[in-house]
């Protein structure tokens, strides 16, 4: 072992360490900036986890386990999960085994920043030695993961069908820059370290290189190009980063330890919501997730180009992508950093101004209340059923769950017999979440009077709601496909199983990605048919295209959407399609060549 | 003296009087509000009505004759249930339709 070059420095580095100080000072400017953002509670619980030893070891993993390895992505898709987890834990492999080299070689250059970089340039090494022969073959194995997954890169940039993603982002100009700087990094790399390597010494990948290389150029000069070449491919993928999609590298550093804080979007443009923004690595997995991208022209309206806009700043589109999204949440249940489409739209929504407010203070709901007082009859305890407001459009799941409630003996009565308030979770979805709350106390004021113990729902639109915002401590939030489930496994309610009856069962957004009830519905209809599954299911469930998150999609622009959720449903060809929300009933209803039935109403024929 | 029964006052329209500047504006924001047919299907479903006599037909018929106030009172009860866009046999969105006469002051302007 020698150091080369006695001054240890070399202009070629200047490139490198520019970049360098420019990316670490933007880095730690956004990083003030987003927590100095943060509301004053949501900063001091963050600052707390930090210093918390359990966040710590979870920060910890998470990051290694996310940034690095990619394992959400390895989950979906095997071919990119290999190619980010190369890229990311390679590279990072290559500084950390860059700086061990340094420590074990010339512990006294450790202060110089470039040198765990360029190594191979200032330090010639012997293969003599156990210590360097392994370091050396470790640098290169890691090299060659990266380039491999760099080949992928290529491949699924030109035909993005073969690594099994339909369509992929259009990349800005820069983002090409910053791209096709990060192509070059790595054959610049193994080049540069080539041309230095019967000098420097080097392992199976870069020996035979130069071996080939010096066939036809034997000259030690151009060893020194190449090192300024690799010096500024990194300088210019630096210096670009912030202001391309690969800014998601840092900021997913601190978005995660946010987001185990416990962390949420209060404002469409500051703290979390700006750090998720800048968390988005474009890689456009939720285009093709998207229910609303089965017609092309929805495609730009997906949540990497809500990012991408607000990035920009161009109101227009801002406000044109954010009133369009059904909200159904699954672009964050296949999204790789987990970034939130629908919180940051309704955070949108609620910057808008009106002239006109509703107001629902002054509504007496005396008599609404002083109903269920009646009919509970003085005892406290029992069910009390909230229909809601689209059960209303379609009485027969009302009829089938008050049917069903008899026929298991339960005590109940109904809160809206004659129809009631809203819940307020379209007003929240609209982005209206003040007026919402005025409903909010005067559908609390009703359920207290009722002395129940159980509010029964059959719309899973107000369950998330009574769930997520409603102050019920002591009473039960249930939606009726559990309750129905829970009520057939006690042997209270026999259902009947009939032969040849293939049930598939539609996870509406708001009970599934919402609250997460999967399996209680399907285990209750097993009690009556076959259970079979859609092409796609559970957590990736497509929305009916009914949804009321969307504000301004009109009734012919969501056909194509219903049409898309409907051939899904029936892949394995169902006998019936069964699903447990009066919305998505009412729309697939419209436009099915099969029976849909609510879970109640098919619970209901087989008891 | 009581004759149990009294004059009322005069419901008479005079579209002379009337400024049209909120309906004409909601009409090129949204031009679907001009392929209503009055049936009324939004006023049947609408969750509102029972307690407040909301009604999106009556909403699109106050403008164009001018009765303002009956159409702010009307307008400040609609919870976006969102039932009367799924009944509309236009087609029309009449969530987003409230929501964007929410937007508009008197004077059609929308605000910012």
């Amino acid at each position: 072992m020698r150091e080369r070059i006695a001054s240890h420095f070399d202009p070629f580095v200047i490139p490198f360490l520019i970049g360098m100080a420019f990316v670490l000072g933007y880095c730690l400017i956004a990083m003030i900036r987003v927590i100095a953002q943060l509301p004053k509670a949501d900063r001091k619980r963050f600052l707390v986890s930090l210093i918390t030893p359990k966040y710590i070891w979870i920060n910890i993993r998470d990051i290694f386990l996310n940034c690095l390895i990619h394992v959400k992505l390895w989950k979906r898709n095997r071919v990119l999960g290999f190619m980010h987890s190369s890229i990311a834990f390679g590279w990072f492999m290559i500084i950390l085994l860059g700086h061990l080299e340094v420590m074990l070689f010339v512990p006294e250059r450790i202060h110089l920043f470039y040198y765990p970089i360029f190594f191979n340039y200032f330090v010639a090494e012997t293969e003599s030695t156990i210590q360097g022969s392994l370091l050396m073959f470790l640098m290169d194995f890691f090299l060659l993961m990266i380039l491999s997954g760099i080949a992928i890169a290529i491949i699924k940039r030109f035909a993005s069908r073969i690594v099994g993603m339909r369509r992929t982002t259009r990349l800005s100009l820069l983002d090409q820059v910053g791209l096709y700087s990060l192509w070059a990094i790595f054959p610049l790399r193994l080049l540069a370290e080539s041309f230095t390597a019967h000098i420097s010494g080097g392992s199976f990948l870069t020996i035979p290189t130069n071996w080939v290389f010096r066939q036809f150029l034997g000259n030690d000069l151009n060893a020194l190009p190449t090192w300024w070449a690799y010096s500024i491919a990194l300088c210019v993928f630096m210096c670009v980063l912030p202001f391309t999609r690969y800014m998601h590298i840092p900021a997913e550093m601190l978005l995660i330890p946010m987001r185990n804080a416990g962390i949420r979007i209060r404002h469409p443009r500051k703290g979390f919501a700006l750090l998720e923004v800048y968390s988005c690595p474009g890689c456009g997995v939720c285009i093709d997730a998207c229910p609303m991208s089965v017609r092309k022209a929805n495609c730009k309206d997906c949540t990497v180009y809500l990012n991408r806009q607000l990035r920009r700043g161009n109101e227009r589109r801002i406000e044109e992508i954010s009133d369009k999204c059904l909200l159904c949440g699954k672009c964050t249940a296949v999204c790789q950093v987990g970034a939130q489409g629908p919180e940051l739209r309704v955070a949108q929504r609620e910057r808008r101004k009106y002239a006109l407010s509703p107001s629902f203070a002054g509504i007496n709901v005396r008599p609404m209340a002083s109903a269920v007082v009646n009919g509970a009859g003085g005892e406290s305890g029992g069910v009390l059923y909230f229909a809601g407001c689209m059960t209303q459009l379609t009485p027969s799941i009302r009829r089938a769950t008050t049917s069903l409630l008899d026929k298991a003996g339960v005590r109940w009565q109904m809160m809206d017999p004659d129809g009631g308030l809203c819940c307020g979770r379209p007003l929240m979805m609209a982005g209206r979440s003040e007026q919402a709350r005025e409903l909010i106390a005067k559908n609390l004021e009703i359920i207290r009077a009722s002395g129940c113990d159980t509010l029964l729902l059959s719309c899973p639109i107000c369950y998330r709601i009574f769930k997520e915002e409603y102050a019920l401590e002591g009473i039960r939030v249930v939606h009726h496909s559990v309750f129905f489930q829970e009520l057939i496994a006690a042997g209270k309610l026999q259902v009947q199983r009939e032969d040849g009856l293939k049930l598939v069962w539609h996870d509406p957004c708001e009970l599934g990605r919402g609250c997460g009830i999967y399996d209680e519905p399907r285990a209750a209809l097993a009690a009556a048919g076959e259970v079979i599954e859609a092409g796609k299911h559970h957590a990736e469930s497509i929305c009916c295209g009914g949804s009321l998150g969307s504000l301004t999609l009109s009734f012919e622009q969501r056909r194509p959407m219903v049409q898309n959720a409907l051939d899904n449903l029936t892949v394995e060809n169902p006998s019936e399609i069964v699903t447990g929300c009066p919305l998505c009933l009412a729309t697939f209803v419209r436009a099915a060549d099969r029976p849909v039935r609510d879970i109640a109403e098919v619970l209901d024929s087989h008891s | 003296m009581d004759f149990g029964f009294k004059l009322s006052p005069s419901s008479a329209v005079n579209l002379d009087t009337v400024d049209h500047a909120r309906y004409d504006r909601l009409v090129r924001l949204e031009p679907d509000a001009l392929t209503c047919i009055g049936c009324g299907s939004c006023s049947a479903t609408c969750t509102a009505a029972p307690w407040s006599g909301m009604s999106v037909r009556k909403v699109i018929l106050g403008l164009q004759r001018g009765r303002d106030d009956e159409v702010d009172a009307m307008l400040s009860r609609c919870m976006l249930c969102g039932k009367c866009t799924m009944v509309c046999p236009r087609g029309i969105n009449t969530r987003h339709l409230i929501l964007t006469l929410c937007r508009l002051n008197r004077k059609g302007e929308v605000v910012r």
